[in-house]
């Protein structure tokens, strides 16, 4: 019995272990719910059409996250109509990071005219469950009924620096994939960012 | 007369100063790469970072501090800079002057980093700062901020 106990509470811690890592492709993601920029409250379940998502860890302070902005706002306007929005979350404590606060948020998506939800992830508990750890972190989900299916995990393309010297767009390939029902040919890359700010 | 050569002096003076301490490497991640995997005494301590990353920052000075304790040590501090943009060198010069970090700083210019960030550390998935300690095929590696005992203590353990 007592065996069984231990062994129960070892799966158990293992289980917690794993999950703290957060997703990994292939595994399903948990909806949340979080303040848009013009204070309303958004879930992907809002999204009924959306065949999936293109989550997007970023933030104003970041000059990864600046670089890729213009970016971003291009695959949400090509990918939106046809059924992948782009869902942009800042995950930074403004006390570590005072740019990074929710006003800052308000004030750098009007100055770039963001197309897309820029929300706030105030208890720092959707990056956890994600595990992203930098900015600019992109995860693609698909959608099928509930169920919401971690695709493709890393980087926007291969030039963070320069837009016009890109040769792979590796989130443009992988919705591309998606959007004929084929798994994305690359799965996984590192991206390089700036860390995610919080205290624990 | 005299004031003109001196002047012309002071003037020579400043510039070779500024030209030397404008004087960065700047490296794609194939030049860089050898520096993980060098072979002799030393121990290598390589620091990725930026100007505008805070914990970076925050963490400079206690690598500077590494340098100097471990001085004639065979200890080696090398700081890759990620930093871009406009007249980078100058601003990079003028930051390390000003918070007075005199160890050897490379700038590494390389754009498709997912080609390159598994080959600084498997474990390693990009976000900076990030730390790699190493001496032959001995090596450790953080991904987050450091102390400079948590430097010390793995530069003692790697010469043990």
């Amino acid at each position: 019995m007592m065996k069984k106990i231990l062994l129960l509470s070892f799966l158990l811690i293992s289980a917690v272990a794993i999950h703290a890592q957060g997703y990994k492709v292939g595994d399903s993601a948990t909806d949340f719910k979080l303040k848009n920029i013009d204070g309303k409250h958004i879930s992907l379940a809002d999204y009924k059409d959306a065949k999936g998502f293109v989550v997007i860890f970023t933030c104003n302070h970041c000059p990864y996250a600046v670089a890729y902005e213009d970016r971003i706002i291009d695959i949400d306007k090509k990918y939106k109509k046809i059924g992948f929005p782009v869902i942009a979350i800042n995950p930074n404590d403004p006390a570590i990071v005072p740019g990074d606060s929710f006003e800052g948020m308000q004030k750098r998506a009007k100055e770039k005219g963001f197309t897309f939800p820029y929300l706030f992830d105030a208890k720092q508990e959707v990056f956890k469950n994600f595990g992203a750890t930098k900015t600019p972190h992109v995860y693609i989900l698909s959608k099928n009924g509930k169920d919401l299916k971690v695709e493709y995990i890393g980087t926007i393309d291969n030039n963070y620096k320069d837009a016009s010297k890109v040769s792979t767009k590796y989130v443009e390939d992988a919705i591309n994939s998606l959007l004929m029902n084929k798994k994305p040919a690359v799965t996984y890359t590192k991206a390089i960012g700036c860390s995610i700010k919080t205290k624990g | 007369m005299k004031v003109k050569i001196l002047f012309s002096i002071t003037l020579l003076f400043t510039i070779s100063l500024t030209v030397k301490s404008q004087d960065f490497e700047t490296l794609n991640f194939k030049e860089l790469e050898p520096t993980f995997h060098l072979q002799d005494d030393t121990t290598y301590v390589i620091n990725f970072w930026a100007m505008w990353c805070k914990p970076c920052v925050e963490e400079l000075p206690e690598f500077e501090h590494i340098r100097k304790s471990y001085e004639n040590k065979n200890v080696k501090v090398l700081l890759v800079s990620l930093d871009f943009g406009v007249k980078v060198e100058e601003r990079l010069s003028k930051f390390l002057t000003k918070k007075n970090i005199n160890a050897e700083v490379v700038i590494l210019d390389d754009l498709d980093a997912n080609s390159w960030i598994g080959k600084v550390d498997d474990k390693w998935d990009g976000a900076l700062p990030a730390t790699v300690i190493y001496k032959k095929d001995k090596r450790k590696f953080f991904a987050r901020k450091v102390t400079y005992s948590e430097l010390a203590e793995t530069i003692d353990n790697l010469n043990r």
